[in-house]
């Protein structure tokens, strides 16, 4: 039977020969990351009666939602943590200084093609862009994964979205997450995996290739993939000369279903409040008025993110009235913004630069809104009340969006200038 | 096993964890304190119509999508739901209230058909929510596997009782 190199993954795993979609096989999980906000996994693993962890080497906490704690609680919460991957010899500790789970797992060596990796975060599925399953879970099946080492998991049916044509200058792989939001909706992909596929994709760097993968959860995604090429494999190796092997699917296999765009005319695209799939052109939304920009998250904070935004901010300001807050995605990323002169760049154009890490993006602190205001926001998601007060409004947008709309105090892009 | 009680309804789609329960309250770690703010960001009447209408949760599609916060289960569970019916639901929150024992109908459209404090009856292994005048609704009913899990009180309960005897490290 022909299998897809996900099921291959899965197989490898679970010590099955064959995996078919609707299979449920129980896998050895190589990276089981936690964060900070989830100590329910530690109250879980006690519930459980846990007693030690199953391969602690292959876990990892990541201090990364509360860099550095807002609050007393999450201070304590963190303590709690540090404490327990003493006591338990966890393999990872990623400190309030490091950044964002998804961005430290390639720079830390610790993610490769074949890897399953779960994380308590939901955007774990942005570890396909690496050629290995990602997925998120909640606290207690990481629990479960603590205790065995392994965690249950159905085999997804698997869609596949190719990206044809180029994409025009100034479009980024966030416009084209979009562009499909908008098109195929919030649960097109429930329970499935999706692998993305097409010139747009393999013409990609990595880290904009991430994105895809980011924002595949906000279409119902499972896991996603594509196929590591040379990009992928100099992404990694950049951080990391541990070997492996790349899964290929089988040149038969059959795709539950196929999208098909062709993104060559594609223009920006904003996802306008409150919900992921409600997308039009900028174009259409030109000149709302804006509070605040946040350019930050595992989705747009990014190195790619940081010099996108800070190549069109050089010389400029941010409108007055507007305030931009800027949150790199690790402290790598931080490092390199710094060399280039991005760092300096966006301090001049009038940026306030956070601690690298979650913070806004979900609501947590540094940079928080109020009652009625509207964010440009280069993160993931735009629920109601997703980043401050429940009357605040958040437009979804790429980081060269966000940034000329930083400058106007409105929504727009340099196309449109 | 069928779930009986008057029906909660909640004609929304996408309704992400975010709503069920705001970031901000994300450190709030006890389940004594939960019921107090659940689905706060979708409807606040919700939390006191569980005590006073049902305890069936009915809704339309892509409930629970965003974050894998396990708040957004253990909230409704202190709130008093039994059950909840949904056209959809968002993969990790199914994970979550599979692990936390609460029972989760998929049954595209039962939201339209249903209303306000109607009794109404949810059998998950036979995939069926049957109405107040007899008409029967097919969902997806729960494999065997997910539906062990959910018939022995979670996943804890059954780590426990595997994991019984083992020896601290
Ligand atoms: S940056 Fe936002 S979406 Fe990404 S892991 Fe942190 S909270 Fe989740």
């Amino acid at each position: 039977m022909a299998m897809h190199a996900l099921h291959k993954i899965m197989a490898a795993k679970s010590g099955q020969t064959a995996v078919a979609p609707g299979d449920i096989v129980t896998c050895a999980v190589d990276v089981a990351g936690i964060n900070d906000i989830y100590l329910m996994v530690v109250h879980a693993f006690r519930a459980m009666g846990g007693k030690r962890v199953m391969r602690p080497e292959r876990v990892a906490i990541f201090m990364d939602h509360n860099a550095p704690s807002p609050s007393v609680q999450g201070a304590e919460n963190q303590k709690a943590f540090r404490e327990f991957a003493a006591r338990y010899g966890i393999g990872h500790v990623f400190e309030i200084n490091e950044g964002i789970c998804h961005q430290l797992l390639p720079e830390a060596g610790l993610v490769k093609p074949g890897d399953i990796v779960v994380i308590t975060d939901s955007h774990t599925t942005t570890h396909g862009a690496f050629g290995a399953f990602g997925t998120g879970v909640g606290s207690t099946d990481m629990a479960v994964i603590l205790l065995e080492g392994s965690l249950w998991l159905r085999a997804p049916e698997i869609v596949n979205v190719k990206l044809a044509g180029k994409l025009r200058p100034g479009v980024m792989a966030k416009d084209a997450a979009l562009f499909i939001l908008g098109k195929l909706g919030t649960d097109f992909a429930n329970y499935k995996a999706i692998e993305f596929s097409g010139a747009i994709v393999r013409a990609l760097p990595a880290e904009e290739r991430m994105v895809l993968c980011n924002m595949a959860v906000e279409m119902g995604a499972k896991t996603t993939y594509i196929a590591p090429d040379d990009t992928t494999i100099a992404y990694l190796r950049q951080y990391s000369d541990k070997p492996f092997a790349i899964p290929a699917t089988d040149a038969d296999f059959v795709y539950e279903k196929i999208y098909e765009f062709d993104l060559s005319g594609l223009e920006p695209q904003v996802a306008l409040p409150a919900s992921v799939d409600n997308v039009k052109p900028v174009k259409e939304a030109l000149g709302t008025p804006i509070d605040q920009v946040f350019i930050g998250s595992c989705t747009g904070g990014k190195f790619t993110d940081i010099e996108a935004a800070a190549k069109y901010l050089r010389g400029k300001k941010v409108a007055r009235g507007t305030r931009l807050v800027v949150t790199m995605a690790s402290k790598a990323t931080l490092g390199k913004a710094i060399a280039a002169g991005h760092y300096q760049t966006l301090l001049a154009a009038g940026a306030a630069i956070t601690v690298p890490g979650c913070a806004a993006c979900y609501g947590g602190h540094s940079g928080l809104l109020g009652a009625g205001e509207r964010c440009a926001t280069t993160s993931n998601r735009n629920f109601p009340g997703r980043m401050g007060d429940e009357s605040s409004a958040l437009y979804l947008v790429s980081p060269l969006t966000a940034a000329a709309t930083a400058v106007a105090g409105k929504l727009t892009h340099p196309d449109y200038e | 096993m069928a779930i009986r009680s008057k029906a909660v309804v909640l004609r929304q789609n996408n309704v992400s964890t975010d709503q069920i329960w705001p970031g901000k309250y994300v450190n709030i770690s006890d389940p004594g304190e939960m019921a107090a703010h659940v689905l706060e960001g979708a409807d606040k009447t919700l939390r006191d119509r569980f005590k006073t209408v049902g305890r069936i949760l009915v809704t339309g599609s892509s409930f629970g999508c965003g974050s894998s916060r396990e708040q957004a289960v253990i909230s409704l569970l202190q709130a008093g739901v039994k059950a909840v019916v949904a056209s959809s639901v968002g993969r990790i929150w199914y994970r979550n209230a599979i692990n936390l024992a609460l029972p989760v109908l998929i049954c595209p459209g039962a939201v339209d058909k249903i209303a306000e404090g109607d009794e109404i009856a949810v059998d998950l292994e036979a995939g069926t929510v049957t109405l107040a005048g007899g008409q029967v609704l097919k969902g997806q009913p729960v494999g065997e596997f997910v539906f062990n899990i959910i018939k022995s009180g979670g996943i804890k309960q059954l780590m426990r009782q595997k994991h019984a005897g083992e020896e601290a490290k």
